[in-house]
């Protein structure tokens, strides 16, 4: 009953918040909408038992990441609503409009397929013991699934080499650029 | 046996009326903290710069704060005309708000003593309850979560009052939040690892028996010192104040801001001094634990709680009546070249000692082996720099 009540409230912030983010006309309104879906998200886990997920949903997506869209929003100065019409490609509308229906039309089908959606299961950082949600994720994470894991951290090293590289101009290229 | 034990046998409306007994006891005890804070930073400040300070409103000046705050009430609510609206008005919310939250998880008092089981219990109308507001599973990660929050409340309202100054203090108090998170979080996980648990009540169970078993002593000091500087810098205060330099912002983030908002961010920023003093005390010196001499035995724990933090508001105003101001540059490498590195290596140390405990390894091996890497990778390490200096010289002289 209870379990009902909070997966309803915390759905319907997460949707309003999904819509939210597609309707806003300011980047920055985009952005706290996001914050609230990651809210929304954050209080299912907490309702799975998964509280270390929900954690970790509100430090790094919450407070790290959306600050880090803030952030660039605030910087670049693009943080004023802007005509959609310019600067996209030529069938990008259409292509996103196939995307979603895709992707819409794929989860409808799972969960038609599925003869049960709801397993009843709890998740792999689920309720187990009250204790060992932390214990749990970091013994699959560094036995299990270890290569997976040590491989999503080279990709984000290769990623802030890469952006390092890229915002760093060689040194001769900078008399030129300040002669001109 | 985790979690508070009121709740652990079902939830009647004796349950709920203590939890929101707690709940009120807790906010009505941090507002009245923080306006005694405020007065309290004033006076001493006062004291260190050979003034007077307030002394008109109240004995000692005492009311100040609370004659500040109804001159606040009833001033008139300033808008600048490019700020947005709805943001403006929530900013100072999402500041006063996550304040209030993350003093939930800190354990004011009780007798706690390192056994397995209930400890640390109060009695209150019959049932068994901790002297504390929430005890989640997630317990010290809902400090970072919140101070990661806070952040939002700085950075829009910077950006919705419309106005140059305010944006250059949000951005720059980002950037410095952001920074000196990770510090911040490299150093209570250091505690986490040595109390083996996350939640603030079990910490401080752990730490229960004497001086020597403070994390402060078993984690080395230098978690502590990580901490202490990286939560100076998470407030905003002297000497990380760049958020606010007055001199070069006006005043930071909350220029644009009048009357009640600006008192709620006022609020805010004091409200997280004393939760940070508290969470210190927690991690590292053991929370409640004192002896306790005669009479009330619930009484005492929360007497050496509270002078404990005591010693830390006071450390914060020392600090900044007596600390100038770091330059940005300073702040940055402070934190990324410093901080971070030392926290993370201290982390590995830490880690390494448990784990040889726990595994009963060769103490030669154990250390000789974690030297050898030590000076493997210390070794490339330089190497790289020096390789990338000369690359980078090379690159000047060829300009």
């Amino acid at each position: 009953m209870v379990d009902t009540i909070v997966f309803l409230v915390a759905a319907a912030i997460c949707l309003t918040g999904a819509v939210g983010v597609i309707l806003a006309r300011n980047p920055v309104h985009s952005a706290l909408m996001l914050v609230m879906t990651l809210f929304g998200i954050a209080v299912q886990f907490v309702s799975q038992e998964a509280h270390f997920l929900a954690a970790v949903q509100v430090i790094v997506y919450a407070g790290a990441i959306v600050v880090l869209f803030l952030f660039v929003i605030m910087l670049l100065g693009v943080d004023t609503a802007q005509n959609l019409e310019i600067g996209i490609l030529p069938a990008q509308k259409w292509a996103a409009l196939c995307f979603g229906v895709g992707s819409l039309a794929l989860t409808g089908y799972i969960i038609m397929a599925v003869d049960n959606p709801v397993t009843g299961r709890t998740g792999l950082s689920g309720a187990i013991d009250d204790t060992a949600n932390v214990r749990l994720l970091a013994r699959s994470l560094f036995s299990n699934y270890v290569y997976a894991f040590e491989l999503t951290s080279l990709l984000l090293v290769i990623a802030v080499i890469g952006a390092v590289v890229l915002a760093r101009k060689p040194a001769k290229e900078l008399p030129d650029e300040a002669g001109r | 046996m985790t979690g508070d034990p009121l709740f652990r046998d079902g939830v009647d409306l004796v349950d709920i009326g203590i939890m929101g007994l707690k709940v009120v006891v807790a906010f009505g005890f941090l507002l009245v903290a923080t306006m005694f804070m405020v007065w309290f930073e004033r006076k001493l400040i006062s004291d260190m710069q050979n003034r007077i300070g307030p002394n008109v409103a109240g004995p000692w000046g005492l009311l100040q704060t609370f004659a500040d705050g109804v001159k606040f009430f009833f001033k008139e609510d300033l808008r600048p005309e490019n700020a947005d609206p709805l943001v403006f008005r929530l900013a100072p919310y999402v500041s006063a708000v996550t304040a209030f939250l993350s003093f939930a998880i800190v354990p004011v008092g009780g007798v706690f003593k390192d056994v397995p089981g209930d400890t640390g219990t109060v009695n209150i109308f019959g049932r068994e309850t901790f002297l504390q507001v929430a005890d989640p599973p997630i317990g010290i990660l809902l400090l970072l979560a919140m101070s990661s929050i806070a952040v939002y409340g700085i950075m829009l309202a910077g950006w919705s009052s419309g106005s140059k100054y305010p944006l250059i203090g949000s951005v720059r108090a980002s950037a410095q939040a952001i920074s000196y998170e990770a510090a911040l979080g490299m150093s209570v996980v250091a505690v986490v690892i040595l109390a083996g648990t996350l939640s603030t009540h079990d910490i401080v169970a752990r730490q229960a028996g004497g001086l020597n078993t403070w994390f402060l002593v078993t984690s080395g000091v230098v978690p502590f010192i990580v901490f202490l500087i990286a939560a100076t810098a998470e407030l905003n205060r002297p000497p990380f104040d760049l958020v606010e330099a007055e001199q070069e912002l006006v005043g930071g983030f909350h220029t644009e801001y009048s009357s009640i908002r600006f008192a709620l961010f006022f609020l805010a920023e004091f409200m997280n001094v004393i939760t940070m003093s508290a969470i210190m005390v927690t991690l590292f010196f053991g929370g409640p634990a004192g002896p306790i001499f005669f009479g009330l035995t619930w009484f005492w724990p929360t007497i050496w709680f509270m002078s404990k933090v005591m010693v830390f508001l006071f450390i914060f105003v020392w600090f900044r009546a007596t600390l100038p101001r770091l330059r940005y540059d300073q702040l940055m490498d402070l934190g990324w070249k410093v901080l971070i590195p030392l926290s993370l290596f201290w982390l590995m140390f830490i880690s390494l000692k448990e784990l040889r405990a726990s595994n009963d390894w060769n103490w030669v091996a154990t250390y000789g082996a974690a030297a050898g890497g030590l000076l493997l990778g210390g070794t490339l390490l330089v190497t790289a720099l020096r390789a990338g200096d000369r690359a980078y010289q090379k690159d000047s002289e060829d300009a």
